[in-house]
């Protein structure tokens, strides 16, 4: 009865022109049907396309289907990867592989990142303080700057340049030097971190009382660890084993470093052997799959776990944490601890920084091997025949890149933090609202996706022009990397626009709007000064992460908008000296970076 | 300056029907309270006064000058309507200092320089705070921020002045000083004030009129005494006063001239004047009632002192506060409370005397909890 006497009104004109100036006046209203268009286009429309170009005909492939014409409704895509021999013999191992891959490096990073979590938040190890912060610069470098230091250490004779233990006489088979196990040992050096961000937020939220009722009730440390710590934790741990599957699966910079010597192909190699190559349609039907497998397990991972997920933090009222004595066992785990800092960190840099002048890689470090040829070289005095290029800062290509890198991460991470709290500030203030979780939802889409799917949805898209020409062909313009590069990081961007916005109460504004402060006005003098720090550190994450990004526009690359990360890759393939010195630029410009972002109070976790 | 006048507002979210029907004449100089359990709807009127939510159906104007017209989907803006709101969480900004929180609306208005000056300056003087202008909000107590709140609301000379819970904040001694403060302010401005509460101590001491809520209705509009004298029905009693009302079941019956009611207190007789006959009171057949008994209209004497309504009672237990005392008495099977002002002493299961006044009780029809009789402030 109630609800009719809502519904009931006389049609009336001037009620209409009402309504329509009361949606239209409001500048919040425009904004988000904007945001809203501006979110369909960019993210559903170019996954749209993508999956529908996979059942269309396209020009390249004319000539194997007679009498059929462009733009025709065909399964010849699906079919050529799931039914030929062509496509069969080369995607169904690559499947194999990627999966294979997922399911070891979780099942080395896993143990590894919890361990860790446990050793620097619960345990009373020596130097917990130094080594928590030593801890975190692994998961700092770049993955492809892993296998470049994997291959400056066991590069054999199959890849041309020999690697220091090759160099030194030892024998590096090529089951070693490339392929599953690199690529897996790679990965998990670099993946852990999900399980140690994880399961570290997680532990620190747990009581100690918890244990040390444990404790009081006789149980031994073992025993408490078993039935007490690891159930509490296990929710986080199996969300970071989701993470690290998605992730893995999907990641193609270090596969496609450590696979080159030896032709091995993973899933998002394939994808790209396919965008090169042809039917390249191919390729969009593989990132159909990848997106696929990568959404299916994360979205699996929150329908199941999310729920019971709360239950960790039912930790009690305190955050008093009392470490818990680990006696004897201390020594071992903290030699553990040295041997994968050393591993992850110490080796990789050194092996990369020596190499990069080394005049003959794997030569060894005497003085007549020694040269800053790869940083200051000129082709033309070469001192020997087979170096390709010239030393980086004399090197146009380089220059070219660098320029290329810096521009792309400072226009992208400008319009990304900005979009981030706009996002931010729409789902937060639309919560609960329709046009709210809409934002959410799209926004979160990208998240899923795997870098290289990602950017092959943006191949497909703009590699032609739409619309009848209205969007003309991007592909090779630097506006579609960054395009890419900021709608890829949207998820991360308005997530922390999201954190910032909740710290402003709608009730600030409200005050602002009674005074008679325009929206404009409210954006301006209440919005903006208080999200500037959330604003400057999302910026700074955005900032580091488009840098160091080689996946996502791994297919976009044209040699005129080259970034470093892609130059380097480039180069490790006959110029390993000029690979590495690049990856040192890289890391040193990163590792101020986030110094910098961590004087603005930034969370280097947020980045991944 | 500023009559409002609120005609059948509804408001839903969702499904949900939060204002129902909502009827409600502000008079020019008024402190009106709305006053009612969390969730009645209290804060959403005044958001619909404010601007800040927009009702479904109904109209609103002020002075004359239609500000809500439902039916048309007309709505002016919050900053046209001459008001202020100071929100229960204050909302100072954060990155402002106490006297740019007071000049911003004022800055908004282009207001020149000289006079903006003394606006704010007049503003955190009414509100005695001059001496905190250069501080941020974080750097005040919970007090000085609750001031600085109020003066940047008067700082634009409103018309009307919304406040929701703006106390409830405050620790109770300081809640006692802004009680105080806002009457001052009431009085000293002579601006409409709309004041929205849970506490039914602060409606009473500080208001003109209180409009009492029930989930989304307004069940009883009055004067603070006529709501503590007569209030409309059983819960609304129950709310009001502190410490709260006796009641006593009974029977009544009601001849068409006097309402007989019989009790463990004994047989009284109510005269027609004080009937309320627009309530639902059977003729002529006897019906459960509930009297309500306010605690500080029962006198208690250790002598019979011949008085028509004297009951004998025991003293179940005594409460002595200081300034007052808290008397639990039995009367029969009934449970009575009474307070006496001072330090007594009495024994548990003393034998005493409680004179009753039924002229100042309330008499309620039990079955559909509303007032039947009404009660007066003193014994005729």
């Amino acid at each position: 009865m109630e609800k009719a006497k809502q519904q009931q009104k006389p049609f009336s004109w001037v009620r209409i022109k009402n309504q329509v100036w009361g949606v239209l006046s409001n500048p919040f209203n425009v904004i988000v049907f904007i945001s809203l268009v501006t979110l369909f286009c960019l993210i559903i429309i170019p996954l749209f396309t993508m999956v529908r170009d996979t059942f269309t005909v396209a020009k390249a492939e004319l000539r194997q289907m007679p009498g059929a014409s462009i733009g025709d409704m065909t399964l010849f895509y699906w079919k050529y990867l799931f039914a030929t021999v062509l496509g069969t013999s080369v995607f169904l191992p690559a499947l194999g592989r990627s999966l294979m891959i997922g399911f070891f490096v979780t099942i080395i990073s896993m143990p590894l990142g919890a361990l860790l979590a446990w050793l620097m938040v619960r345990s009373d190890i020596p130097g917990k303080k130094i080594l928590s912060m030593l801890i975190i610069v692994p998961y700092m470098i770049p993955s492809w700057c892993k296998s470049l230091a994997w291959l400056s250490l066991f590069r054999n004779q199959t890849a041309g340049n020999l690697g220091l233990l090759a160099g030194m006489g030892i024998p590096v088979p090529d089951w070693l030097a490339y392929g599953p196990i690199a690529i897996i040992l790679v990965m998990s050096l670099h993946y852990y971190a999900f399980a140690y961000i994880m399961v570290s937020g997680s532990l620190r939220s747990i009581n100690s009382e918890l244990e040390e009722m444990g404790e009081i009730q006789g149980a031994n440390k073992v025993q408490i660890l078993k039935s007490i710590t690891l159930p509490l934790v296990m929710p986080a741990l199996l969300s970071a084993a989701i993470m690290t599957i998605s992730k893995s699966i999907g990641s193609y910079g270090v596969a496609a470093s450590l696979g080159q010597f030896t032709g091995y192909q993973v899933l998002s190699t394939l994808l790209k052997y396919f965008l090169n190559g042809t039917p390249q349609r191919v390729g969009y039907v593989i990132s159909i799959l990848l997106i696929i497998m990568a959404s299916g397990t994360i979205i699996a991972n929150q329908k199941l776990i999310g729920v019971r997920k709360s239950y960790a933090t039912i930790g009690g009222k305190g955050t008093r944490s009392n470490p818990m004595r680990i006696g004897w066992a201390k020594w071992p785990l903290l030699a553990f601890l040295v041997i994968f800092l050393f591993a992850a960190m110490v080796m990789p840099m050194f092996a990369l920084v020596m190499e990069s002048f080394q005049l003959r890689t794997g030569a060894g470090y005497g003085a007549n091997n020694l040269t800053l040829y790869a940083w200051i070289g000129v082709w033309e005095n070469r001192p020997l025949p087979f170096l390709a290029y010239d030393g980086l800062l004399k090197n146009a290509d380089f220059m070219g890149a660098l320029w290329n890198t810096v521009k792309l991460s400072l226009i992208a991470s400008i319009i990304t933090a900005f979009c981030g709290q706009f996002l931010g500030y729409i789902s937060t203030r639309g919560r609960g609202k329709w046009y709210g979780q809409l934002t959410e939802q799209m926004v979160f889409l990208p998240y899923l996706m795997p870098g290289v799917a990602f950017g092959a949805i943006y191949f497909a898209m703009f590699s032609q022009p739409r619309l009848g020409g209205f969007i003309p062909s991007l592909y090779g313009t630097f506006t579609l990397i960054v395009l890419v590069s900021v709608v890829k990081h949207f998820p991360f961007a308005s997530r922390s626009g999201t954190a910032s916005m909740m710290q402003i109460s709608p009730e600030l504004e409200e005050a602002a709007e009674i005074a008679g402060a325009s929206f404009w006005r409210r954006i301006g003098s209440i919005v903006i000064p208080l999200s500037k720090s959330g604003f400057v550190s999302g910026l700074m994450l955005a900032f580091i992460s488009i840098t160091k990004e080689l996946d996502l526009i791994a297919v976009l690359m044209t040699p005129t908008n080259r970034t470093l990360p892609y130059l380097a890759f480039e180069y490790s393939k006959n110029m390993p000296q000029g690979a590495d010195a690049i990856a040192i630029v890289i890391l040193l410009f990163i590792l101020l970076c986030y110094t910098v972002a961590n004087l603005f109070g930034a969370d280097v976790s947020k980045s991944m | 300056m500023s009559k409002i006048v609120l005609e059948h507002i509804d408001k839903y979210y969702g499904s949900n029907h939060v204002l129902r029907d909502i009827n409600l004449t502000i008079e020019d100089g008024d402190f009106m309270t709305l006053l009612g359990p969390s969730g009645c709807g209290k804060t959403t009127t005044l958001r619909v006064i404010s601007g800040l939510e927009k009702p479904q159906n109904g109209r609103m104007t002020m002075d004359g000058r239609p500000i809500i017209n439902a039916e048309e989907s007309f709505f002016e803006a919050p900053s046209k309507r001459g008001l202020n709101l100071v929100f229960q969480s204050y909302a100072l900004w954060p990155h402002m200092t106490v006297y740019n929180n007071v000049a911003f609306g004022l800055k908004i208005k282009h207001m020149p320089k000289k006079e903006l000056t003394d606006c704010v300056t007049n503003a955190l003087r009414v509100m005695r705070i001059e001496e905190y202008k250069d501080r941020y909000p974080n750097e005040l107590s919970g007090g000085q921020q609750q001031r600085v709140a109020i003066a940047r609301a008067i700082a634009t000379s409103p018309k009307l002045l919304l406040l929701d819970e703006p106390l409830s904040n405050l620790d109770a001694r300081l809640r006692i000083d802004m009680r105080a403060e806002l009457k001052r302010l009431h009085k000293e401005t002579g601006t409409t004030i709309i004041y929205v509460t849970h506490d039914q101590v602060e409606a009473l001491t500080m208001s003109t009129q209180i409009a009492l809520f029930k989930e989304g209705e307004i069940s009883q509009l009055d004067t603070p005494l006529g709501i503590y004298t007569n209030p409309i029905d059983l819960q609304a009693a129950d709310f009001i006063g502190n410490p709260r009302i006796n009641f006593v079941n009974g029977t009544a019956l009601y001849d068409g001239g006097e309402l007989h009611v019989k009790s463990s207190l004994g047989e009284y007789h109510f005269p027609q004047k004080d009937i309320k006959l627009d309530e639902e009171c059977p003729l002529n057949e006897a019906f459960d009632c509930v009297l309500g008994i306010r605690p500080e209209t029962i006198e208690i004497s250790l002598e019979n002192e011949g008085h028509k309504n004297t009951v004998s009672a025991s003293v179940y237990a005594s409460q002595p506060a200081g300034s007052e005392t808290l008397i639990t008495l039995t009367v029969g099977d009934a449970e009575l409370l009474a307070i006496q002002i001072g330090l007594k002493e009495y024994d548990v299961n003393q034998a005493v005397f409680a004179v009753l006044h039924p002229g100042r009780m309330n008499v309620y029809n039990k079955a559909t909890t509303r007032l039947i009789k009404y009660a007066h402030t003193t014994q005729p």
